[in-house]
């Protein structure tokens, strides 16, 4: 019950500190925003090679590999893309 | 300790991206935000490969490098061919992929708590089954996003006949045999069969919205994907996944309520209302059109052209279908080197995913001073000889002005009509995405071009130059 107590409050801060940065992007960018947080909602791949890497049964690791593939291609193609992107916004 | 230098690095890796949601606020300080983001990814992926134990196998180290090497490839692939006027595609499938990973993680802890002869905690079987059902209709629904996108299925609404019930039904469905979950997790099966369920729903939940309103999908599928990372982070107790995830929520959440706010509608309209299915034509759209419809030559609008002083591009759709930024370019760089001055006027929701426009724009070397927003551009059209309107149609439709009783009445629009002249670039006189005619057509200062968008940018280009 503590730990959900810290972990509750570390997403309502999250939350709000979300809403307070995201508010500020320009409509310019609203493409290269959706990419890039995109690729960090691939932050999943942390939990994903936990799973592949402590190998407890056949069903964990393979699952765990499947998720890695999952949040890697999301990782790499959602930063890549974006970078592409954004190297286009030029000024004048 | 070991564990101490880890939590450390997470710390390091959120900050980075909080700093990368930062650094997005201007598209000078854009570029390096992104390298900020995957910087705290790559600190965040090799803080966790020193939380595992290497000691006896070195076959953790196969399974794990397969599985990123794998990955990453497909997703450089991805990535580097993608065209631009595909984006709204590629983020679909990316968004699909990360909630797909995230139902694969939850399934995966709750299977290795119970092989360790524990039970997991009701903190982690709810949070279980929240990345699950989230997980899996993030997933489904953004593989029926990108068919709709790449034109693999039709892009009109699919409704059927109870389709709002049954979509309930399958999420209480769900929940019911979540509760059921939580107070036996030894049933896992249970947990196949949410997901199994949650996999319809995506299916039937996206199948029935139109392809005008994938702005508003996308985002909210954006905020799902980062909703399912975080309740995957509540699964492991994982304060840098809940923040994370939580940052992408919120994101998805602030756009998807922004596009709502740009057509007057709620979320709940675009979600089930169905908006696209009827197209009015025939009689009523003979009563708009019927003799009042102009359309010019290349050299007339060349003419027109060549003494206006101020014009306004405003781009939709259309410019992405025909690929015609690069053209647009050109007619831009043309006309100010005769002295006009050009800027470009975007919709919020013009294109299929919030700021398609402007990445294009960009991608043909538009500097983006000159691209502005609705609420901008709007008070200078009273002052703007020529707008040329190419590919949009609902976003400048002027019945959303005065008309109460019209799909798109209150929506904000871009109030093009005030200008001098008004030329708009269409194929044919066939309504935009809300079905319905636009007065716009056969206004009095308003001249039609029939032709493909780019064609009849390239069209225009010549005819300025011959003119010369």
């Amino acid at each position: 019950m503590e730990v959900l107590a810290i972990t509750l409050t570390v997403f309502v801060l999250a939350m709000f500190v979300g809403f307070e940065v995201i508010t500020k992007v320009p409509p310019t960018l609203h493409t290269p925003l959706t990419s890039g947080s995109n690729a960090i909602s691939g932050i999943t791949l942390v939990g994903a090679i936990l799973s592949a890497g402590l190998q407890l049964t056949t069903l964990t690791t393979l699952l765990g590999f499947l998720a890695v593939v999952f949040a890697t291609i999301n990782v790499v193609g959602g930063f890549l893309v974006t970078h592409r992107m954004l190297r286009m916004f030029k000024k004048k | 300790m070991r564990l101490a230098l880890v939590n450390l690095s997470y710390l390091v890796a959120s900050v980075l991206f909080i700093l990368t949601f930062k650094g997005l606020s201007h598209p000078r300080t854009a570029v390096r935000a992104n390298l900020m983001g995957s910087l705290g990814m790559l600190i965040a992926v090799v803080a966790t490969l020193l939380l595992l134990d290497w000691g006896p196998g070195v076959q953790r180290y196969g399974v794990i490098l397969a599985g990123l090497t794998v990955g990453a490839v497909i997703g450089a692939l991805l990535a580097l061919k993608i065209q631009m006027t595909a984006m709204p595609q590629m983020v679909a499938l990316l968004n699909g992929f990360g909630g797909a990973a995230s139902t694969l993680v939850a399934g995966a802890a709750l299977l290795e708590e119970l092989a360790q002869g524990r039970l997991p905690s009701t903190q982690s079987t709810v949070a279980t089954v929240a990345a699950g059902i989230i997980g899996a209709v993030t997933f489904w629904g953004s593989l029926v996003a990108f068919a709709k996108l790449q034109e693999i299925m039709p892009g009109r609404p699919l409704l059927f006949r109870g389709q709002q019930a049954l979509n309930v039904a399958l999420l209480a469905v769900s929940l019911l045999l979540g509760a059921w979950l939580v107070a036996a997790p030894q049933a896992t099966w249970l947990y196949v069969l949410i997901v199994a369920l949650c996999t319809v729903l995506g299916v039937t939940s996206v199948i029935a919205i139109g392809g005008a309103d994938m702005p508003v999908v996308i985002c909210l599928l954006n905020s799902y994907s980062g909703l399912a990372a975080c309740a995957t982070g509540f699964v492991l107790d994982n304060n840098m996944l809940i923040i994370a995830g939580s940052l992408v929520g919120a994101s998805g959440l602030i756009l998807s309520r922004i596009m709502c706010r740009a057509m007057n509608r709620s979320l709940g309209n675009v979600l089930f209302g169905g908006v696209g299915a009827e197209v009015v034509t025939g009689a009523a759209a003979d009563a708009v059109y019927a003799g009042r419809v102009k359309a010019a030559s290349a050299e007339e609008l060349a003419m027109i052209l060549e003494s206006a002083r101020r014009v306004v591009i405003v781009p939709g759709y259309g410019m992405a279908v025909s690929q015609a930024q690069h053209a647009v370019r050109d007619l831009a760089n043309l006309l100010e080197s005769r002295g006009a001055e050009v800027e470009f006027g975007v919709h919020p929701v013009a294109g299929r995913m919030p700021g398609h426009m402007n990445v294009l724009l960009a991608e043909a070397d538009i500097p983006y001073e000159k691209v502005r927003e609705m609420d901008a551009i709007n008070p200078s059209f009273a002052q703007t000889d020529v707008v040329i309107v190419i590919g949009a149609n609902d976003v400048v439709n002027p019945v959303a002005r005065t008309d109460p009783k019209s799909p798109i009445a209150g929506m904000p629009i871009l109030d093009v009509d005030k200008a001098r002249t008004v030329i708009v670039i269409k194929r044919s006189l066939s309504p935009g995405f809300a079905g319905i005619p636009n007065p716009l057509f056969a206004a009095d200062n308003t001249l039609m071009y029939f032709a493909d968008g780019k064609k009849a940018v390239l069209d225009l280009v010549d005819a300025l130059k011959q003119a010369a």
